[in-house]
This record gives C-alpha cells, structure tokens and sequence, in this order.
C-alpha cells in the first residue's frame, strides 16, 4: 500500500505540513473537551474507542505495510477480559483497561509470530482465519458467556475516588486514555524505531540488507498494534456495560479497515476522521430501513476505486500540490 | 457392532462423508480462488457471496420459474459468471498494476454489497432446496448408509475439479493461460487477446464457485450468509496449499475436509478450529504451503 502512504519529513526537520498536523491535532484536542456539552457523550467515547482501534491498526498498515484483517481478535480480547476484570474481580477501572491491553498484545505475540511469517496478500488471509479462530474460541468458551457475551460490567471507581457512573467522569477516563493512546502512536511513528518500520514498508529487501532484523520490528509493531487494539476494546467493554460476540467478528475486523481507509491510510489523523464518518452513518442508518452492511460495502469500493489516499489523505495531498 | 478407536464404524464413515462432502466444497471454491489469483493476482473475497448467489440462482430459478435443478446446474453458473465478467470489466481491471491488497478490499467490499442486499431481501433465515427426484433417496451400502444425493456431490466435484486441473494443464487455451500468467507483455505480443484471457479467467473461476453454490443448495439452506464463514475456512485452505499449484488446491481441499470429518468423530469441540490450527502448523513447519513455491 505504498502509493497512498503520507511520507513525513526527515525527523527533527518541521516541515510546512507538520505544523498544519499540529494546529488540526490541538483543534481535535479543543474539539473533544467541548464536544460532550452539545453532543451525546456515549456516541462521542464509542467513536474514540473506534478511532483509537483504527489508529491502532493503521500502525500495521499505514507504517508497515501489513494489511491485518483480523484485528477483531484483539479488540474483543481486551473487551472481554477488562469485562471479566471488572464484573468478577472488581479491579480499578484502570487496571482493566490495562488488562485488556496485555491481553490483546499477548494473542498479538501469538498471530503475529504466525503471520509475519508470511506477506502481502497471505499476511491479511493468515490474521483473518486466525482471528476467525480466536472467534470461535470465543463462542465455545464458558469464559465469554457464549452467545449471551458478558453483560452488566460495572464502570466502577476509578483510583477508589471517582465514580464512572458520572457521564462526564466516564468522559474524562476515556478521553484521556485516548489521547494517550494517539500520543503513543504518534511518538512510534516518529521515532528511530518508527523510521525502521517505515523503511521496512518501502522497501524491505534493503532494510534487511542494512542489517535489521526485519521480523523483530514486524512482531513489535504487531504487538504493539494488538495491545492498543486491546486497550479500545476494554475501553468500549466499560462504556458500553458489555462485551459479546459481535466485538471479535470479522465484520468488526472489516469495518476497522474500512474506517481507515475511509480515513486515510498512514495518516494520523485520517482513522479519527474515518471513524466519525463510519459511526455517525450507522448511528444515523440504524433509524432507517436500510441495511448498514450495503452502505459499507458501497463506500469500500467508492475508497478502492476512487479515493484511495482516504479523506486526510487526499487533503494532505492536495496541500502539498499547493504548497 | 464393530468400533474403531471406540468410535461405530457407521458413525466414522458417516462423518467421512460428511467431510468428503465439506472437502468438495473447499477443493471447489480454493480451486476457483488459485485460478484467479494465478491470473489477476487477486485474492478474490467476493467467492463466497458468488457461491451464495448460485445457491440463491438456483432457488429462485425454481420458485419463481420452476426451472429444475439439471437446468439450474448449467445457468446458475452462467449466470454467475456475467457477473463476474462485469465486475471484472467494471472494476477490478481498474486496479491492475496496483497493490493486490486493494482487489482483495474491493472484493471484500463488493461481498458486503451482495451479501447485505439478499439478507435485506430474504432475512438471515435459509430457504430449503429439495434435491431431484433422480437423486431422492439412498441406498444401503452394507457398512453404511448412503443418501444419493450426497454421493452424487462428491463425484460432480471430483468430476469438475478434474475438468478444471485438465483444462489448465493439458490444453492449449490452458496452455495459454498459463503463459500470461508467467508474462502477459509476451504472450500479448504474440498476439492472443490477453485483457479477454483475464476476463474469461476471472468468470471462470466465479462459475466454479457457482457451481458449487447449486451443489451446496439441496444439503445447506439456501441462505445470504452461507458464503461468508466458508470463504475464511476457504482462505486457510488456501494458505495451507499454497496457490501455486492447481492440483495442490484441489488435493488440499479435499485433505482437510475429511480431517474435519474426523475431528468431528474423535473430538467434536476442536471441528471448527482444526483447519485453522492445521494452517498454523503448516505455517511453522513450511510456510510457503504444503504445494507452495514461495514468494
């Protein structure tokens, strides 16, 4: 997927573009602290849940050129075990976020080792069918609850202190791990160790042959990409009081790819963008008579066929024409 | 009553068959997935909503037209096959030359397209398909008992996977193929219709699936979703063959179908994983695939 990735400036260097990347990233952070005043707070957390997700999966795709489509896995893994931290163990909310991240990095240690192994086409072919195993693991399992999934999470205290029952206490929580999660990946991409996975998806036959270890920096990203996913799927388990079958699905898998690519692919901005498109459609579809999976489907191939640097992308293209 | 490993024979052979019968299935679709990937170079997700849409061919071909299932067998496929030619012409020719994971999100998008639009249509529920009078019933075949129909599946796969592997391997349009396939610029210079030889292709290997959409429709319910869980089994199938061998993809196909049969016996739990798990043995021990030539 080279052809639509953004490529940043050498590190250290600001260039023209970097500066625009920030204002529009303090816009976001502006936009977000406002936002639950005049808008719904529960659909303002799934949509970070989903961005941070997206954001998660696009260091695979956008940085590394791995198109993973089984990402579902990840993210169901966090949910259901942050659901299980907090309903049976009544641990700190905190802490099942964190479990829910450690959960998904460590099945990402397992699919990552497997499917790195391969690339291109087989890579996305080996995650999907693993994540369908994950999936039905999942359905079998007493762990899960089945078809029934785990319900009535408790949101419970944060730090002992603060109640998350509060919706603007519950905003807050989120809010801040998505931001730290965002900062995260933004600090990876524009690291050393960034650089690497960037050369790597350029060209891969010269970063071995300048003697990196290759597969190491793929399964660090992987995991890397698979804890995160873990963690907006404990976040989402919390905010929603639930985790079931519908979070480990390959449509799950499908509609992450589809709000990055909606977004743009190897943007940071582009899965945050994506996910208010995908989530403010099915919010706004869900009223109508009309099937969500058509609409999807249709804007997958409008991405394919017409726009395929994604909505961030495209813009920062047409920026840099101008400029 | 005779056992094997504490298991009934009649069981065992049951499940067998139950397995030959998935194996036909996986050996039809990888078949039609190996063919269009040697071509276009595309792995094609829509397969499993284009075997649905033969089942659903067949179905409503005989509800709403009374056309029966022998007819059904030749235009479900055809049928299925013009949709491919137009979704190759309109669309995938657009993506030549480009990364070939975008063909697998355009396929992936367009499976969503189909598949939402019949569950719009029809709901989640499947619709029976009675077999052919011709193929009703079974005979006893002394250690087991053995529903036509069902035999019949198996011989029509074997027949046409045949077909398919002779068509490629021993004749000279096959031979054509697989030249553009090693060299397109060539083989275009040579003056053979290269753009067309695509677009046969990819019909082609759409009509396999078809085919056994129909096949599928008097044993499964004719329903929206039947394609899509199988076409990720269909994919690990594919990953534990390796594309590169046409044989390999049938041979695969049939192997774990009948390992699933088993498991099905001896440890009914782990059935619907086993594949995946075989992939993932595959994928440590050899991982260009069992009939794979690397990349």
């Amino acid at each position: 997927m080279t052809a639509t990735t953004a490529s940043t400036g050498p590190a250290g260097v600001s260039t023209s573009g970097e500066t625009w990347g920030r204002v529009a990233a303090a816009g976001l952070v502006i936009a977000l602290v406002i936002a639950p005043f005049g808008v719904y707070p529960v659909f303002l957390m799934k949509l970070m849940c989903f961005a941070l997700f997206a954001a998660a999966f696009n260091l695979l795709i956008g940085y590394v050129g791995l198109l993973s489509f089984g990402h579902a896995a990840f993210f169901g893994t966090g949910a259901y075990i942050s659901a299980h931290a907090a309903k049976v163990w009544h641990l700190d909310p905190l802490l099942c976020v964190v479990l829910g991240g450690i959960g998904g990095g460590a099945l990402g240690v397992l699919i990552g080792y497997l499917a790195i192994k391969r690339k291109g086409i087989y890579f996305s072919m080996i995650t999907l069918a693993l994540s369908q195993m994950v999936f039905f693991i999942a359905l079998q399992s007493p762990f899960t609850g089945g078809e029934d999934g785990i319900q009535g999470v408790p949101r419970g205290t944060l730090f002992g202190l603060i109640d998350l029952n509060r919706p603007l206490a519950m905003y807050s929580f989120v809010l801040v791990i998505f931001l730290f999660g965002m900062f995260a990946l933004w600090r990876i991409v524009n690291s050393p160790f960034g650089q690497i996975l960037k050369a790597i998806r350029e060209h891969e036959p010269r970063a071995i042959s300048l003697g990196y270890d290759v597969q190491r920096y793929k399964l660090i990203a992987f995991v890397i990409s698979a804890g995160l996913a873990g963690v907006a799927g404990g976040v989402k388990s919390l905010v929603f009081q639930l985790a079931s079958l519908t979070d480990i699905t390959w449509q799950m898998s499908g509609e992450v790819v589809l709000i990055t690519l909606l977004g743009g692919i190897g943007t940071m901005l582009g899965p945050v963008i994506g996910a208010l498109i995908v989530v403010t459609l099915e919010n706004y579809l869900a009223a109508l008579d009309f099937p969500v999976t058509v609409l999807i489907g249709g804007i997958f191939v409008a991405c394919v066929l017409l726009f395929r640097r994604g909505v961030v992308g495209e813009v920062e293209h047409a920026m840099r024409k101008r400029g | 009553m005779t056992t094997i490993f504490g298991v009934p024979t009649a069981a065992l052979y049951g499940q067998l068959l139950i397995g030959l019968i998935n194996g036909s299935f996986y050996a039809l679709l990888s078949l039609g997935l190996a063919v269009i990937f040697g071509m276009l170079h595309v792995i094609n997700f829509a397969h499993g909503a284009l075997y649905m849409l033969g089942a659903f061919a067949a179905w409503l071909a005989l509800t709403k037209f009374g056309v029966n299932y022998w007819a059904a067998l030749a235009l479900a496929p055809l049928a299925v096959a013009i949709l491919g030619v137009i979704i190759e012409r309109t669309t995938l020719r657009r993506l030549a030359g480009l990364d070939p994971l975008y063909g697998l999100l355009l396929t992936f998008g367009l499976s969503l397209v189909i598949e939402g639009m019949f569950r719009h249509w029809y709901g989640s529920s499947g619709q029976p398909y009675a077999p052919p009078p011709q193929l009703q019933g079974g005979v006893n075949l002394g250690f087991m008992f053995l529903p036509i129909y069902r035999g019949w599946v198996v011989v029509a796969s074997v027949v046409v996977c045949f077909a398919t592997w002779f068509v490629i391997e021993r004749t000279r349009l096959g031979a054509y193929l697989r030249a553009a396939t090693e060299n397109p610029a060539l083989v275009q210079a040579f003056g053979i219709n290269v753009p067309l030889l695509v677009t046969a292709t990819y019909a082609g290997g759409v009509a396999l699936a078809g085919f056994a959409g129909v096949l599928a429709a008097p044993i499964y319910q004719v329903s929206p979703l039947m394609g899509s869980n199988l076409i990720i089994v269909v994919f690990a199938v594919v990953v534990v063959g390796g594309m590169g061998s046409i044989m390999g993809a049938i041979v695969t196909g049939y192997m774990l179908g009948v390992l699933e049969g088993l498991t099905k016996v001896y440890y009914p739990q782990a059935s619907a994983i086993v594949i995946f798990v075989v992939m993932a043995i595959v994928l440590l021990v050899r991982p260009a695939g069992l009939f794979g030539r690397g990349e």
